[in-house]
């Protein structure tokens, strides 16, 4: 009979580079993350500038989406800039993920991690902002240079968001 | 779209294998299933992701995500990667009978 193909010797690997720290860049690459896992893919995502705020434990609950200067929401910019609007945007957005099953931001890594994916800081960031380990997701492995996660995705497909 | 014959039973499968209608799908199905796909034993914990699977079709018409099962049969997301390794939302609804999910989360 045919079968699926579950190809378990398969050598791809996918690796996403994370740089926006809001709420729905972060969601976008969780989804990609958790598709490439639960095809399995050999999964690496790389958190660099603001995109660490998805692996900061300070953070990582809070993220937020404004709908100023995203002119995908259809929101005026004088509207948007009114305090209280980005967390009403935030509040929607949530709901609407919700709604689709997506988890909230936390334990959609965690479920990333558990299904195998790896996790990395950039370390530039790192040291800029001056954070230390104890700062970071339990969950990340590792904080490397640049030069370090290409040698990782070598042969690797690249996703930048 | 194909018939084919596992443990007496004609079943009727797609491109891919996996079956098109669950009602043809009854347990005695599932072990020679999982060893098409090279899971030789079910444990009591694949038996539990396996009929949650295969009932959650019948009441909701859509094949569950990992996340689903994970949810609402209690196994880990860790356990459900050591059961079915590497594609487990794939791998369980093909033993279960259904169709492969169509969920991306």
């Amino acid at each position: 009979m045919p079968l699926p193909n579950f190809d378990e010797e398969s050598d791809r690997k996918v690796c996403i580079i994370l740089s926006k720290g809001s709420l729905d860049w972060a969601a976008a690459s969780m989804v990609i993350a958790n598709a490439a896992v639960s095809e399995g893919i050999e999964l690496h995502l790389f958190f660099t500038f603001y995109g660490m705020d998805a692996v900061l434990k300070k953070k990582m609950d809070h993220l937020k989406v404004t709908p100023l200067a995203n002119p995908s929401m259809g929101m005026p910019n004088a509207v948007a800039a009114i305090p209280g609007v980005t967390a009403m945007a935030t509040s929607m957005m949530k709901k609407k993920m919700a709604e689709q099953n997506v988890p909230d931001h936390r334990d959609f890594i965690q479920m990333v991690c558990d299904a195998g994916g790896h996790l990395h800081v950039c370390k530039m960031t790192f040291d800029m902002f001056g954070y230390t380990k104890d700062d970071l997701f339990d969950e990340v492995e590792d904080v490397i240079s640049a030069s370090d996660f290409l040698e990782i995705a070598e042969d690797g497909q690249i996703i930048f968001i | 779209m194909a018939t084919e014959t596992i443990a007496g039973h004609e079943i009727d499968v797609d491109d891919e294998g996996f079956m098109t209608d669950s009602s043809q799908w009854t347990e005695d199905l599932a072990p020679e299933l999982a060893k098409a796909i090279g899971i030789d034993a079910l444990t009591d914990d694949h038996w539990k992701a396996i009929r949650f699977v295969h009932s959650d079709f019948g009441e909701e018409g859509e094949s569950p995500t990992v996340r689903r099962v994970s949810v609402e049969t209690g196994l880990s997301t860790k356990q459900l990667y050591q059961l079915f390794p590497k594609k487990p939302g794939k791998k369980m609804a093909f033993i279960a009978g259904v169709p492969k999910p169509t969920g991306c989360v």
